[in-house]
């Protein structure tokens, strides 16, 4: 049977923001070291490291996935998605990217990486989330800048154009 | 904050994962979703030599609905669950249970074998599975067994687990008919572990009161009646004997003092849910 | 001349900053390329709060794969010198233990590697042995005479006393009706940013200096510390930030001590180094406001208008003095009567340490303590008095005629309209249907209160404030400090385009932007053409001491040096275009990018065109112009002078007013505190982006209600730290954090280029105490204390307990101590006195204590063991001791263990004894134990369990070894462990 040791390095691949990533890691290296310092994607940012703050949210076969909390390892052959995946092309901001620009929903802009994939796989799953289910959403994140209120309101005005694009789509 | 280095098994079926446990024992640890190892792991607090990942078997990736009851294996992860079709009807008190197991982000990889492998005497899945007088389902290289919920733990995340036990399913049985199901927790935040969790089932006859977060592992209870002149010195005494002890988020006294009246609550509202 | 159009101030323009940051393409420091060959260090950190450090062992950690070089205090000591204390005593403060450890979370060695992994790996190889000393937690405590004492040098635990006299404080209480006073104790919180310090270090032997890039928010007075203990003249410190910093709220001031040992690291290495803070250890040892003991009492009249305070303070600074401190104790000083006009003021303030974290700067740094205790007694006033809150803020309140308004400290409040501003809150925030409400709650019979504050905000720093902790010959020696440098530099290239560069290192603030409006609105621009640089390089940009992002000195200070800067700038190139359009430099206008004549409009040139003219053409630029290139402004408030002999001092050069109130409700059941509604009416001046503005007030009203509800740094008796993680740490999640209505009164500054006051940090000084009152009110206790957690307000709501009719056999536990106390028993069918040799027989100690791997044997009673110990998942290697003691044969004993490994360490004692009845023996035991380090702070939630867990392993495992068998006798939680015992190991 495959045992990996822990003294050497394996390959591992898996799929970042649609593209094939590879490297090779000992089984001990995070998704969140992996991610940023292998693959050089420094957009998922790292704010704990025991699964409380958010800031290393990022989608893992489409769901909102604590980074720090997954060996690279256990990413083989998953889809993931991260923070530089959300703009439809570069220059130009998603809805709830630009969402947040209005609404000044970040300040420092460390916890928004996490906060922006967590609300993004939310509006996939559930196009007409209410308040309380963004609430519930955005508590496993720690913003420490806005107090909340402007993430609250940049994540209703998400939503709600959210609705209204695929309405008229 | 990083782990101390480990051999990785990424196990493609549970003979494999058996072997290795077998042949390393207490060594090896188990890793799932990872929600309550990587923690563990990346605060060095666990050092195994081997971690088995299991979530590759296909065969543990299975759930199955029998007669009302639910078979989960160790692979299922608890969003599986919290998506399950008519859940809060056929399961209602996983169902109210689950919403407060982490945040949305832990329970897209959590497992639920996983959180009753990991026997943390605050967590609602181990407490809705006593209280349900669910079972576990281990195996061995050797041997299979079933142990009955209330059983299985037996302290501070300790287990009656051997070390060369995989825990290869949980079962929640039925729905019982005209029985009602409460859950009640009061944590300092949302999602946070409970400082007092209470689940309370009660049919026309008689209660049950498991209490999660108070006691070193969830402790279920024959409780009378809401009504009942005696609940009041039942509850009194099910405090007491949870030994509830101080800690930064709450006293002794408050947990005793939530298992009586939440407890109570709880139970009324068992009561009124009755279908 | 004149700048025509619509001003680009004042409006909410969406930021600069925030493309980048939306995208992940922002540049944090970690996000950052290092050079090749950059080493990765890790920190080992003191699992003690108080001992001594009597050996290091550190060859196999040095033999490790991938290390480079290893540093302890002694090296430190050899590289480095002493960081500057602020207070005239015989005191060191070295950024690594030394010769003993005074916190846990202190760094005692630094690991540098090929990377954090293999540094990691490193550091459980080094071996510490610690002789613990008692701890000092509680500062009162600190001050007793038979205290142990942190620092010998100093003698005692005393680092600073002064006391101080405004007016005549003796006869205004003398000649006051009534005497009020409250005594508080303020816990220790920390903003903790999401993102965790970060330094990256190199040293150059050519040149002997070093570069360092550190995620440092300022002041950059600690320039000169770091250089001082470094070494190295300033100019050999080259100091740079990265372009963007994930929060910082006063806390990554404190990472200077970092970039003391990583620069030495770095000089060791002889390669450049980078660490990265963890949360464990930001939460352990990154920096914490100051808790503080505070008596004050007033002097009032009978319609609650105070003449006098009388205040006295204990500051725990923890377990060093660090640079600034003890400013948390002084910021405020100026201004100790807050927003009322109180004459007679006295002020007693002792500075002590204890075995914490040093202090440091954090949101509202001096503010939270101070006004929790003057707020808590004006709540008290209206109680003892019968009063109405608002006619007790009405008679004190310092009236709008009187500003600028000399505080009797020597603040000098610069404008304001107080009773103005309440009268508009209380109408506009709905406070008559508050009132409503809450007597409609209370009919019902909840618990329903409402509780007021009136504060007020100071910003902009006076850098002289801090020397009031000297006595005024002391501050002669030392030479006069004040003022309150802000730079900013406006650069115009070759095709015209304008640059902004400051020194005010903002962490998410959004600088940038505004900035971007100021000069936007002085050159005729858009804000879009102004390009604002934030990161600081020492080594190159304009810089002073007061740089940096603090004291809320960006909109009042910096924006308005900008703005200096610009426009100078703006009035070369007017003279400029004067010569080339022919009119007087008077009629030219800057407007929508063109320079022109203010009454011909055809009479324009492109802004670039003219602004790059002393690039192209210097030759032909009028004679009373030499370039129009680049700009750089110092600017320093008149109004910030050094303290004078009476002591007084201009602590702040501006002052914001807040006025907030709210209403809670508390659950019966749980204690919970719900917040109905929170009211908070700022008077910031002008109000240079709405947007940003009410962003820091949320942001800090966030902060603030974690402060009032969620957050302590929580030690135990024995100085064991207890918060160690986001788990135990509670930061408010979106789910307890509600939506404050927020208002808003200006009056402008007068000693601000724009108008502006700092409005970042207000909330963090009157929100907590607003709360607070909020809860006394609805409690309708005295003594509220903060954090107001449920378990606490639950004293007040559950009436006496009923016993149980079966007394538990566990001993509870003593609160808020990290000794457990316990006891147990286990039967063993085997005579007494064969139970007895076995337990001094090493041969059976070997296979009866839990996990020993080997035991040898030091004398009659005395062994050293290997074990491994652990709960669950968490385990751990230890090296024990075993003693035992007072030895009545074969009847009992006294049986004490110590160990110590990578997680912590424990110590217990239990007395032991046996009884024999029919050839069984039942062996009773009690015990006391202690554990610390690790995981008492990130698992203390599982640490009685694990205790009791392993004690009784112990025993069972006596019983196991006694009686070969002994399962069906034991019952409970023995024979559960027997079944596992059972098992092979």
């Amino acid at each position: 049977m495959p045992r990996m040791s822990g003294s050497r390095r394996h390959a591992v691949a898996f799929t970042l923001n649609g593209r094939a990533v590879e490297g090779e890691v000992e089984p001990r290296m995070l998704l969140t070291d992996f991610l940023r310092h292998v693959i050089g994607a420094t957009g998922t940012h790292v704010g704990c490291e025991h699964g409380v703050c958010g800031a290393c949210t990022v989608q893992v076969d489409g769901e909102p996935s604590r980074a720090c909390l997954m060996l690279a390892v256990q990413a083989g052959g998953a889809d993931i998605r991260t923070v530089e995946g959300l703009a439809p092309a570069p220059g130009r901001l998603s809805i709830l990217q630009e969402s947040f620009r209005t609404h000044f929903g970040l300040q420092c802009g460390f916890c928004t990486p996490g906060i922006l994939m967590s609300l993004d796989a939310l509006f996939a799953h559930t196009p007409n989330a209410s308040e309380q289910q963004i609430r519930e959403q955005l508590s496993g994140h720690l913003c420490r800048c806005t107090g909340y209120t402007p993430i609250m309101r940049a994540a209703l005005a998400a939503g709600e154009q959210l609705r209204r694009e695929s309405a008229h789509a | 904050m990083k782990p101390a280095p480990f051999d990785y098994v990424p196990a493609e079926s549970v003979e494999e994962a058996l072997d290795v446990l077998e042949q390393t024992g207490g060594e090896a640890r188990i890793l799932a979703g990872g929600q309550s190892l990587l923690p563990m792991l990346n605060m060095r607090l666990a050092r195994p030599q081997i971690v088995i990942d299991v979530m590759r078997i296909a065969a543990l990736k299975k759930v199955e609905e029998t007669g009302g009851a639910l078979i989960i294996r160790a692979a299922v992860r608890q969003v599986e669950i919290e998506r399950w079709p008519n859940l809060a009807k056929d399961q209602p008190l996983l169902a109210a249970a689950l919403a407060c197991v982490g945040h949305a982000q832990t329970r897209s990889r959590g497992t639920l074998c996983g959180s009753i492998a990991h026997a943390d005497p605050s967590a609602e899945l181990p407490l809705v599975l006593v209280a349900r007088g669910g079972s576990v389902h281990l195996r061995s290289r050797k041997a299979k067994r079933k142990v009955a919920a209330e059983d299985f733990f037996t302290g501070m995340m300790t287990t009656d687990r051997r070390e060369d036990e995989l825990i290869e399913a949980i079962t929640f049985p039925p729905n019982v008919p005209a029985t009602g199901y409460a859950f009640r927790e009061v944590a300092r935040r949302h999602g946070d572990f409970a400082i007092v969790a209470c689940a309370a089932i009660a049919d026309t006859k008689s209660a049950r009161l498991a209490i999660g977060g108070v006691a070193e592992r969830p402790v279920v209870r024959a409780m009378p009646l809401p009504g009942s002149s005696a609940l009041d010195d039942a509850l009194n005494e099910f405090a007491w004997s949870l030994e509830a002890r101080d800690d930064l988020h709450a006293s002794a006294r408050y947990r005793r003092e939530l298992v009586r009246r939440i407890g109570k609550s709880t139970l009324e509202e068992a009561v009124r849910c009755r279908a | 001349m004149d700048v025509q159009g619509e001003s680009w101030v004042g409006r909410s323009l969406p930021r600069v900053e925030d493309a980048a940051l939306l995208s992940g393409c922002g540049r944090f420091i970690d996000d950052l390329g290092v050079r090749p060959g950059t080493l990765h260090a890790a920190i080992l950190r003191s699992p003690h709060a108080h001992a001594e450090i009597a050996g290091i062992e550190v060859a196999e950690a040095l033999a490790a794969p991938g290390v480079a070089a290893l540093l302890t205090g002694a090296d430190i000591k050899r590289l480095t010198s002493s960081m500057v204390v602020g207070v005239k005593a015989p005191l060191e403060c070295w950024p690594i233990a030394t010769e003993r450890v005074r916190y846990v979370g202190e760094p005692v060695a630094i690991v540098v590697a090929l990377d954090r992994y293999l540094a990691e790996d490193a550091l459980d190889l080094i071996e510490v042995e610690y002789k613990p000393l008692p701890a000092i937690v509680d500062p009162v405590r600190a001050l007793a005479e038979d205290a142990s004492i942190l620092h010998p040098s100093l003698g005692s635990n005393l680092a600073s006393e002064r006391s101080f006299r405004y007016g005549d404080p003796e006869r205004a209480f003398a000649e006051a009706p009534h005497r009020i006073a409250i005594k508080v104790r303020y816990p220790r919180n920390s903003c903790t940013p999401i993102e965790t310090y970060g330094v990256l270090a190199e040293y150059d032997p050519g040149s002997d200096a070093y570069d360092v890039l550190a995620n440092f928010q300022g002041p950059f007075s600690i320039h000169a510390v770091i250089s001082r203990a470094l070494k190295v003249p300033g100019n050999r410190l080259r100091l740079r930030t990265p372009p963007d910093s994930g929060g910082s709220f006063g806390v990554k001031q404190g990472v200077f001590p970092y970039i003391i040992l990583i620069a030495a690291a770095s000089r060791v290495a002889g390669r450049p180094v980078k660490w990265i803070e963890d949360r464990l250890e930001n939460l352990a040892g990154a920096v914490s406001a100051t808790n503080r003991v505070t008596k004050l009492v007033a002097a009032v009249e009978a319609n609650g208008r105070i003449t006098a305070l009388d205040w006295d303070q204990i500051e725990d600074c923890g377990a060093n003095l660090r640079a600034p401190e003890p400013a948390t104790l002084y910021r405020m000083h100026g201004n100790m009567t807050g927003a009322y006009a109180i004459r007679h003021v006295a002020i007693r303030n002792r500075v002590v340490l204890t075995n914490k974290t040093p202090s440091g700067l954090n949101r509202g740094f001096g503010g939270p303590q101070v006004y929790y205790a003057l707020e808590r007694l004006v709540q008290r006033i209206a109680v003892e008095l019968r009063l109405d809150s608002i006619d007790v803020f009405r008679a004190n309140l310092v009236p709008a005629e009187a500003f600028p308004y000399k505080a009797a400290a020597g603040a000098i409040l610069d404008s304001g309209e107080y009773r103005i501003a309440m009268e508009k809150a209380l109408e506009q925030g709905g406070h008559a249907e508050l009132v409503v409400r809450r007597d409609a709650a209370r009919a019902q019979g909840r618990l329903y209160g409402i509780g007021y504050t009136a504060i007020v905000e100071p910003s902009v720093s006076n850098m002289g404030y801090i020397t009031a902790v000297l006595k005024s010959a002391e501050r002669k020696k030392a030479g006069p400090k004040n003022g309150a440098q802000a730079t900013a530099t406006i650069s115009i290239d070759p095709v015209g385009s304008v640059s902004v560069h400051v020194a005010s290192v903002p962490q998410g603030q959004g600088h940038r932007t505004v900035l971007a409006q100021v000069v936007a609105d002085v050159l005729g621009l858009k804000p879009n053409d102004i390009r604002v640089i934030t990161d600081i390089d020492t080594g190159k940009d304009a810089w002073s001491i007061a740089s940096g992002n603090y004291a809320s000195r960006f909109a009042p200070a910096v924006a308005g040096t900008a703005h200096i800067a610009a426009s100078r700038l703006r009035d070369r190139i007017a003279r400029i275009a004067a010569q080339q359009l022919n009119v007087k430099a008077e009629d030219i206008v800057f407007k929508d990018g063109r320079i022109g004549a203010a009454n011909n409009p055809e009479n324009a040139i492109p802004f670039s065109r003219i602004a790059a003219a002393s690039h192209w053409a210097p030759g032909a630029l009028p004679g009373d112009v030499d370039q129009a290139i680049r700009e750089t402004v110092f600017w320093t408030p008149p109004e910030l002078t050094a303290p004078n002999d009476q002591d007084e001092v201009n602590s702040s050069l501006c002052h914001g007013f807040i006025f907030d109130f709210c209403g809670v409700e508390i659950d019966r059941t749980t204690g919970e505190v719900r917040l109905d509604r929170y009211v908070t009416m700022h008077d910031c001046g002008r109000i240079l982006h709405p947007a940003m503005v009410a962003g820091q007030v949320t942001g800090g009203f966030a902060h603030a209600l974690g402060a009032a509800l969620l957050e302590e740094y929580v030690y135990g008796e024995d100085g064991s730290f207890l918060a160690g993680t986001f788990a135990d740490y509670l930061v408010p999640t979106i789910m307890e954090v509600p939506e404050p209505i927020i208002l808003h009164h200006e009056t402008r500054s007068p000693f601000t280029p724009l108008g502006a006051k700092g409005v970042g940090e207000g909330n963090c000084m009157s929100t907590p105490v607003c709360i607070a009152n909020a809860v006394a009110d609805a409690l309708g206790v005295a003594d509220i204390e903060l954090p107001l957690i449920p378990s606490r307000i639950a004293e007040h709501l559950h009436g006496p307990e009923t016993p149980p009719k079966r007394v538990p056999t566990q001993a509870a536990p003593k609160a808020g101590a990290r000794q457990l106390f316990g006891e147990g028993s286990a039967t063993v069918r085997a005579p007494r006195q064969a139970v007895w040799e076995m337990l001094l027989d090493p041969n059976t100690l070997e296979k009866v204590v839990p996990g020993a791997h080997t035991i040898e044997r030091v004398s009659e009673t005395h062994f050293r063991a290997d074990v491994t110990l652990g709960v669950g998942p968490v385990k751990g290697r230890y090296k024990a001791e075993i003693r035992l003691a007072d030895l009545v044969a074969p009847q009992s004993m006294t049986l004490s263990g110590k160990a110590s490994g990578a997680l912590g360490f424990g110590d217990g004692t239990g007395f032991v004894t046996l009884e024999e009845t029919d050839g069984t023996t039942m062996i009773r035991y009690r015990y006391q134990a202690g554990i610390g380090g690790k995981v008492a702070s990130v698992g203390g939630r599982l640490l009685d369990g694990a205790v009791r867990f392993l004690i009784s392993q112990f025993f069972a495992a006596v019983a196991k070894q006694a009686s070969g068998d002994t399962t069906r006798r034991a019952s409970g939680f023995i024979a559960r462990l027997l079944v596992r015992l059972r098992r092979p190991p």
